[in-house]
């Protein structure tokens, strides 16, 4: 549904973005994480026939972004990063003008806007006027024009950067439901646990480059490590530690737990209790340490920021 | 179509909505027209007291002109807004995210700001005339002159809307379009002026057909709109709408994309690889722009040479025939002297009309630089005509024309194409570089063309022209 092949954007001597490849299958809900700054934007923008790319090509829901541009718009829905309404306008105007230029009939463009409002709690702005909305509420507001004309790819840019936690929720549930109906997105954000929720890759940008691309696990498991297992048992370890040795990698206890890494564990767990069983202690518990999004980022910042200075002094 | 007309209708709502547009509309509308009326009522009163009847009937149309105008210099700043305020209030991306194409979106905006003052200035119009047809005053005008004033005033909106949103798509505040719409604000204020002189004195006032020189007006302001209707359409990109961030002027790089164009290291190193590699390459992008050229010279040598057989401007004859006074005229050439100080009078008078018509055209889209290089060959024109036409020996025109020419001609082809193509290379599209960029490129080639080619075929012209010509005619003339 989407693909990138070396998209790259120069501004003179600036490279914003430098040979970007993406693959989102359609249903697919990719997150484009990085700092400000990264080419986050410059990206999406290139995916939406704004921006001409410098170099390689991108096909947004089939079509060619450099010469197809009108296709690929009409095709895509974008929440923009600046949302600016106008402001004097009121909604179902507003969303009536966007929907004539996606060429939606009188009833549609109605029934869309006011099924969309009524669904990102906006029901009750219908009469004011868009100078008058909330912050929150125009996000709300440039997100249901962004969705009005059905569009199969979405491409949304922070979209729940200025929302409370409820309207981030709301937000976050329409895109988990809408990509269940076969929409395909991409999802930039620096919000690393809203990444982790929505998306089924993730792709890590920095300095206009993708430095790491792949689900939470993958990627955790690629730069955190094997997977972190923590055992808990109702009596102190006394020396448990050497016992499981030989069976896996302790990386950390305390008096009635210990942490280890197991690149199966699958297999390797029902063998620690069966032992632990056969020495006859009793487990509390045997669970997986979830590695947050925030832990895997920085890790892979961190690697990103050795590399690069790695590369500085060779040159 | 249908996508611009969405965006006209969305804009000229909001226009309609926005109490700083409305109130001075509605009172250059309904206000300006009526006190217009007052006034000239007054005047034709005034004036008639001292039997200048004509002033007051002259006012008249004139204020017509002006109750016209007044709205419509809003357009002005309604076009000025249309981009780069949408860009402020940062509600240009969504926009420029839906299937809108670059040509719907530069029409509906062009419209937009088009509509409303043009309404008002007609509405205005409409007030002021039916309270002079139909009131005390009872004015009967010719009804071409109305029509003219009307043309000319959708003339006037045109050129300033298209101009402004140039302006508005190329800058990134409204503070910086403002400003550079004085661009636009004192060459119509000019335009104004030589209107209103145009309608006081035309000896055709009263013609069923017009006043000429305002149809001259008219044809020069539709120009002026097709070509900044060209420039819009083509430098008009979603890229550079939102690209720019900053209208720093930056002179060191300016200087820096001139530098390096000009090949300055090239020329410091070796004078032939300069020609070769800098010069050369800019007269093979020359062609064009010099077939241009060179079209317009023979077709203004052609002009001058039919409006000099016509009976009203031939010379007359007493004084071409006076072969007396013609001799003496020669002599009064040949007694400047073949000297060094002449062949540089002759250099500088022609060096300085081309860098003249080089910064016309950097303002006039290349037009002016046209002009100006083929007002001489008109003068040719008409003179070859006088010599043919009082059977003088057209063997002296060409003695006294041909020798330098065989070189001047060339090197004023090849200036006044490259300052075509300096004031031209705006209305082209360029791929992955600024306008800016592209138009110092040009003129560092056509400093380049100036003083690599041109300057020394001036010179070697001047030569011959001082120290050949002379001898040459001096032959013609039997020694």
């Amino acid at each position: 549904m989407i693909e990138a092949q070396g998209l790259t954007k120069h501004f003179g001597d600036f490279h914003a973005v430098e040979d970007v490849s993406l693959n989102v299958e359609r249903g697919m809900v990719l997150a484009l994480l990085g700092p400000n700054g990264a080419g986050k934007t410059t990206t999406v923008r290139m995916m939406t026939s704004i921006l001409k790319p410098t170099a390689g090509w991108a096909r947004i829901a089939g079509y060619d972004v450099t010469t197809q541009a009108v296709q690929v718009r009409a095709h895509v829905g974008v929440l923009t990063e600046q949302h600016g309404l106008y402001e004097r306008m009121h909604p179902l105007e507003y969303l009536d003008f966007f929907g004539r230029l996606y060429h939606l009939d009188a009833a549609t463009r109605r029934s869309r806007a006011l099924q969309l409002m009524e669904r990102f709690g906006l029901g009750d702005a219908l009469s004011k006027r868009l100078g008058e909305f909330s912050k929150g509420m125009k996000q709300k507001l440039a997100l249901v024009r962004a969705m009005l004309h059905d569009p199969s790819v979405l491409l949304l840019d922070e979209p729940t950067s200025a929302m409370d936690p409820q309207s981030a929720k709301l937000v976050r549930d329409a895109i988990l439901e809408l990509r269940r109906s076969a929409r395909t997105f991409i999802v930039t954000t620096h919000n690393l646990s809203e990444a982790q929720i929505l998306a089924d890759r993730i792709a890590i940008i920095r300095r206009g480059r993708i430095i790491a691309e792949g689900t939470v696990e993958e990627l955790s498991r690629r730069f955190v490590g094997e997977p972190l297992m923590e055992l808990r048992v109702r009596f102190p370890l006394n020396g448990l530690t050497q016992q499981l040795g030989d069976m896996v990698d302790v990386v950390e206890q305390g008096d009635r737990w210990l942490r280890y890494r197991t690149a199966d564990p699958v297999a390797v767990n029902p063998q620690v209790l069966r032992r632990l069983t056969g020495l006859g202690i009793d487990v509390v518990t045997l669970s997986p340490v979830q590695q947050t999004m925030e832990a895997i980022y920085l890790r892979i910042v961190e690697e990103d920021e050795r590399a690069q200075n790695g590369s500085n002094n060779v040159h | 179509m249908s996508n611009a007309l969405v965006v006209t209708r969305r804009e000229v709502l909001d226009s309609f909505r926005d109490w700083r547009i409305i109130v001075p509309i509605l009172i250059l509308t309904l206000g300006f027209p009526a006190l217009s009326q007052f006034g000239a009522q007054l005047m034709l009163n005034f004036v008639t007291q001292y039997g200048a009847e004509l002033i007051g009937e002259r006012t008249i149309p004139f204020l017509l002109m002006i109750v016209g105008f007044f709205p419509i210099s809003l357009s002005l700043v309604i076009a000025l807004e249309t981009f780069v305020g949408e860009k402020e209030r940062l509600s240009l991306e969504p926009l420029l995210s839906t299937p809108l194409t670059n040509l719907e979106l530069y029409i509906g905006k062009t419209l937009a700001a088009m509509i409303p003052p043009l309404l008002s200035s007609y509405v205005g119009m409409g007030v002021y005339l039916s309270g002079l047809l139909f009131g005390e005053l009872a004015w009967r005008p010719q009804p071409m002159l109305i029509v003219q004033i009307v043309l000319l005033t959708t003339a006037q909106a045109l050129l300033m809307v298209t101009g402004a949103v140039v302006v508005s798509s190329q800058t990134t505040s409204t503070r910086a379009a403002n400003l550079l719409a004085s661009f636009i604000v004192v060459p119509m204020s000019l335009l104004i002026i030589l209107e209103s002189i145009v309608m006081f004195g035309a000896p055709d006032a009263e013609s069923p057909n017009g006043i000429f020189s305002l149809w001259v007006i008219l044809v020069g302001l539709l120009i002026g709109t097709v070509l900044f209707m060209r420039v819009g359409t083509r430098i008009f990109n979603r890229e550079e709408l939102l690209g720019r961030s900053l209208d720093m002027l930056n002179l060191r790089w300016a200087w820096g994309v001139l530098w390096r164009q000009f090949g300055v290291r090239l020329l410091s190193g070796d004078i032939r690889r300069w020609y070769r590699e800098a010069v050369f390459p800019v007269l093979g992008e020359l062609r064009r722009p010099v077939v241009v050229v060179m079209i317009c010279m023979v077709a203004a040598f052609v002009g001058g040479w039919v409006i000099g057989q016509m009976p009203d401007w031939r010379l007359p004859a007493a004084s071409a025939q006076d072969e007396v006074g013609l001799a003496n005229n020669f002599r009064e050439w040949f007694e400047m002297g073949s000297r060094p100080a002449t062949v540089l009078l002759a250099v500088w008078q022609n060096g300085r009309v081309l860098l003249a018509a080089t910064i016309l055209a950097a303002i006039s889209f290349g037009v002016m630089a046209v002009v100006l290089a083929i007002l001489p060959f008109g003068i040719l024109g008409w003179l070859f005509a006088q010599f043919t036409v009082l059977n003088l020996s057209p063997g002296l025109f060409l003695a006294a024309v041909v020798p330098h020419s065989l070189i001047e001609v060339p090197a004023i082809l090849l200036a006044t194409a490259a300052a075509v193509r300096l004031g031209a290379i705006i209305t082209r599209a360029h791929e992955n570089t600024t306008v800016g960029e592209v138009w110092l490129r040009a003129l560092a080639d056509t400093f380049k063309v100036g003083l690599g080619v041109v300057l020394p075929l001036l010179i070697l012209a001047a030569l011959i022209e001082v120290f050949i010509t002379p001898l040459v005619v001096r032959i013609a003339l039997g020694g």
